[in-house]
């Protein structure tokens, strides 16, 4: 087995892993920290997938910044409401039911596809070819992305003011 | 490893994150839910860009973490300022909006 083929599998079972205590355990808390962990794994799956930029993009928004302010959001709730949040779940079995049916659905829509296995040759500098298309091809959702941040922005400023 | 390997993966993770969708009660358990469906999506726009050779779908990758991100706070505020009105955790609890 080549060095990717294990790499691979080892990064799916840290995904899957950890994806499964984001939605099992009982503690929220402990379950931002898992969430924090899959989101890490995510980024070595960009890091096989020559991905280098996106890895880092991941690593810094995703893991650095969701999981901060879902912490800080559970220490606020917490401190606002007086007790500890647990978070219980409810029809576990008619959920697990559901993901199953849905997930080998896909599979089987995947299995089924001729897709490729080799990689075609792309650029050498792939972080490069980002920074060159983004401005260029795709100017326009990238102002829409713009505008929609400072709705983002203004939206969460506007939910969080102090009650008057 | 093929296309079909990374694919998988994605829609494993992603139904697991659905899982959690439906299954949690509590609204930030939810929004983690989300974020593992948006996480997974993405693992697929990168694969296809690889397996493809054109750079498109990353450059989608980068659009589509600021979104998830911008959701992300607007939906953590959301949450806050519901508990600082109902004084509650729970999605069930949730029905101001019930008739």
């Amino acid at each position: 087995m080549s060095g990717e083929v294990v790499a691979f599998w080892c990064l799916s079972a840290v995904l899957v892993g950890s994806a499964l205590a984001v939605v099992l355990t009982k503690n929220l808390f402990h379950a931002v920290l898992w969430l924090a962990l899959a989101l890490t794994g995510t980024a070595g799956v960009f890091l096989l997938l020559d991905a280098e930029f996106l890895a880092a993009v991941q690593i810094l928004l995703y893991a650095g910044g969701i999981v901060t302010i879902v912490v800080f959001a559970i220490v606020v709730t917490e401190r606002l409401v007086g007790e500890r949040i647990s978070q219980t779940s409810r029809r576990i079995a008619g959920g697990a039911v559901v993901s199953i049916v849905l997930v080998s659905l896909i599979a089987s829509a995947v299995m089924q596809r001729p897709l490729a296995d080799v990689r075609p040759p792309m650029a050498e500098d792939l972080t490069r070819e980002i920074g060159d298309t983004v401005p260029t091809r795709f100017v326009l959702p990238f102002e829409l992305l713009a505008l929609l941040m400072l709705a983002a922005l203004m939206g969460a400023i506007y939910f969080a003011r102090p009650e008057d | 490893m093929g296309l079909q390997a990374y694919l998988t993966l994605a829609a494993v993770v992603f139904c697991i994150g659905f899982f959690g969708v439906i299954t949690r009660r509590n609204t930030i358990g939810i929004l983690l839910g989300i974020e593992l469906m948006l996480n997974s999506v993405n693992i697929n726009l990168v694969a296809f860009a690889r397996f493809s050779g054109d750079v498109t779908g990353m450059v989608f990758t980068v659009f589509t973490i600021c979104i998830t991100v911008a959701e992300a706070a607007l939906g953590l505020a959301i949450v806050i300022l519901l508990f600082r009105v109902r004084r509650t955790v729970t999605a069930d609890h949730l029905d101001l909006l019930k008739g």
